[in-house]
């Protein structure tokens, strides 16, 4: 009934089916259960997949690897909810991909710093933290400002992301350029890009160009709001 | 098997080592042999006792998934209700002091003086954590975030207007928002390049009466009061009630050049203030409202 350890180890062939059939089994334990139980993703209303600003924002965030010093994931601990607020919920990043959740904090949690502090200070952080923040050790991104968003890239991207799963209407699809241009820039008109992304916040852009520096405004202005807490049906999170 | 292991004595194929007293593995690589001795004993037995310790785990604490649910474990420990549960006690510890200081009328409080420690540590960590990114660990300001040690105060510095502005806000999403709106002078072409230059240079006569006045303050004077005055007061005195900012003082929030004055009127910055009771509660807005008045510049 056993296989001697010998024959397998001198048939390459063999040993390759059996190795492969043995992590499969791991791999399937593992993994199949996370689509399948049902409070892997919480069932939160509010959530949405990213503004076209927002996801350019999100792009630049991973490029610059923002990730690296800064976590987006409050944890269920007493002292972490005292200080960032409720405590994250798989479903707030279900349209992340990947998920920026992180696991070093050389600067403070993100998860929730959506609405904490002004498109201005935001703008003149970035530029140069130390103004705003005199002990922080985070790096200079003035020069984001200066270099543009390319919306035919970022509508490249969201296609993308719907043909993984992210439900992109054919609406927001086409109307990339003017959403992208409407939430960086003040001036315009939000009504259309806030009706097909609710909550989304307007960055404090030149109203010329738009900027990465704007984009990646837009993207922190939104973290962790669009689960509203104070809904009690947004309550019951058992785990 | 565990005995084979720890032994190491199964190597039937080996020969035996007369220096060491051990078997060899059998494998022989160019006459270099291998002895098979065996794992320490303490090792063994440690790890004997993990994997003891790792099935009790998995039997205490939730653990294998299931398809469509998990098994919850031995004593249905969840994080979240932990964490919820800390919460709560840490909010039924602090309810006696929280709820006195709901209670009594902000003016009072200082009269307290455990209610009034308790509310300046509970509004200094409140205030570290929320407040001074933008103005300050000492409340000093920034360009374009204002002092809130000093008296040049724009919305009002005494207890109930501090307490509004942090409640809901300087043009912040609520709509109970504090909301003053300085038309753009230059961008939206309400006034000429020149007379921006005129009325720039008769702001700067207030801000320093003892500097020699530029060459456009006196016409610039007659633009003031047509277009200025209304919010900004007839002697740049400030209004309150609209949030316009007094001219006639030595605080200058975005500045104190000509060229910010000038772009400040050509096109104005509008700061934002969040509303903080999303994220704070009351009794946390209440302490550090008094904090903020404690700064220096309480009226």
């Amino acid at each position: 009934m056993f296989i001697r350890h010998e024959t397998i180890e001198k048939n390459a062939v063999l040993l390759m089916v059996l190795t492969v059939l043995t992590i499969s089994i791991g791999g399937i334990v593992e993994l199949v259960p996370l689509f399948t139980i049902e409070t892997t993703v919480e069932k939160v209303e509010g959530v949405r997949p990213y503004s076209p600003l927002e996801l350019a924002g999100r792009d630049i965030y991973v490029r610059e690897g923002c990730y690296t010093c800064h976590s987006q994931q409050i944890r269920a601990l007493k002292d972490e909810v005292e200080r960032y607020g409720h405590y994250s919920l798989a479903a707030e990043s279900m349209y992340d991909r990947p998920f920026q959740w992180g696991s070093k904090r050389n600067g403070p949690d993100l998860a929730r710093v959506g609405g904490k502090y002004s498109n201005d200070w935001h703008y003149a952080h970035l530029t140069y933290p130390q103004a705003m923040v005199p002990e922080s050790l985070m790096p200079r991104y003035a020069f984001l400002a200066t270099r543009p968003v390319d919306a035919a890239k970022v509508a490249r991207h969201m296609r993308t992301n719907r043909a993984l799963g992210n439900p992109y209407t054919e609406e927001q699809l086409a109307n990339v350029a003017a959403d992208l241009e409407a939430q960086a820039d003040p001036q315009a008109d939000p009504s259309d890009v806030q009706r097909r992304y609710p909550k989304a916040v307007q960055a404090a852009g030149s109203g010329r160009v738009v900027s990465e520096m704007d984009a990646l405004v837009a993207y922190l202005q939104v973290l962790g709001t669009m689960v509203d807490f104070t809904n009690p049906a947004n309550e019951n999170l058992k785990q | 098997m565990a005995d084979n292991i720890a032994s190491g004595d199964d190597a039937s194929r080996g020969e035996h080592d007369p220096v060491t007293g051990r078997s060899t593995t059998g494998h022989d690589w160019d006459g270099l042999k291998e002895l098979n001795t065996p794992l320490p004993k303490w090792w063994f037995w440690t790890f004997v006792a993990t994997v003891v310790w790792g099935i009790g785990y998995a039997v205490v604490y939730p653990s294998v998934p299931w398809i469509n649910s998990y098994y919850p474990g031995l004593i249905g420990y969840s994080q979240r209700a932990t964490v919820t549960a800390d919460v709560q006690k840490l909010a039924t510890q602090r309810a006696e002091v929280m709820t006195k200081l709901n209670a009594v009328p902000l003016a009072e409080v200082k009269q307290d003086d455990a209610l009034y420690a308790v509310a300046m540590a509970a509004g200094r960590l409140a205030f570290a954590e929320n407040c001074q990114a933008c103005h300050g660990a000492g409340g000093q300001g920034r360009p374009g975030f204002p002092a809130l040690a000093g008296d040049a105060w724009i919305w009002g510095g005494s207890l109930d207007a501090i307490r509004q502005t942090v409640t809901y806000g300087i043009r912040s999403p609520h709509p109970d928002a504090r909301i003053s709106q300085m038309p753009r002078f230059g961008a939206d072409a309400i006034l000429t390049p020149a007379e921006i230059g005129q009325v720039t240079d008769f702001v700067m006569t207030l801000y320093d009466p003892a500097a020699p006045a530029g060459a456009g303050a006196a016409d610039g004077a007659k633009v003031f009061e047509e277009n200025c005055a209304a919010c900004h007061g007839e002697k740049g005195e400030g209004m309150r009630e609209v949030g316009a900012p007094a001219l006639r003082s030595s605080v200058h929030l975005y500045g104190d050049t000509r060229e910010a004055v000038r772009a400040q009127i050509a096109t104005p910055k509008q700061g934002v203030m969040p509303n903080w009771n999303t994220r704070l509660d009351e009794a946390t807005i209440r302490a550090v409202t008094l904090y903020v008045h404690g700064l220096g510049g309480g009226e």
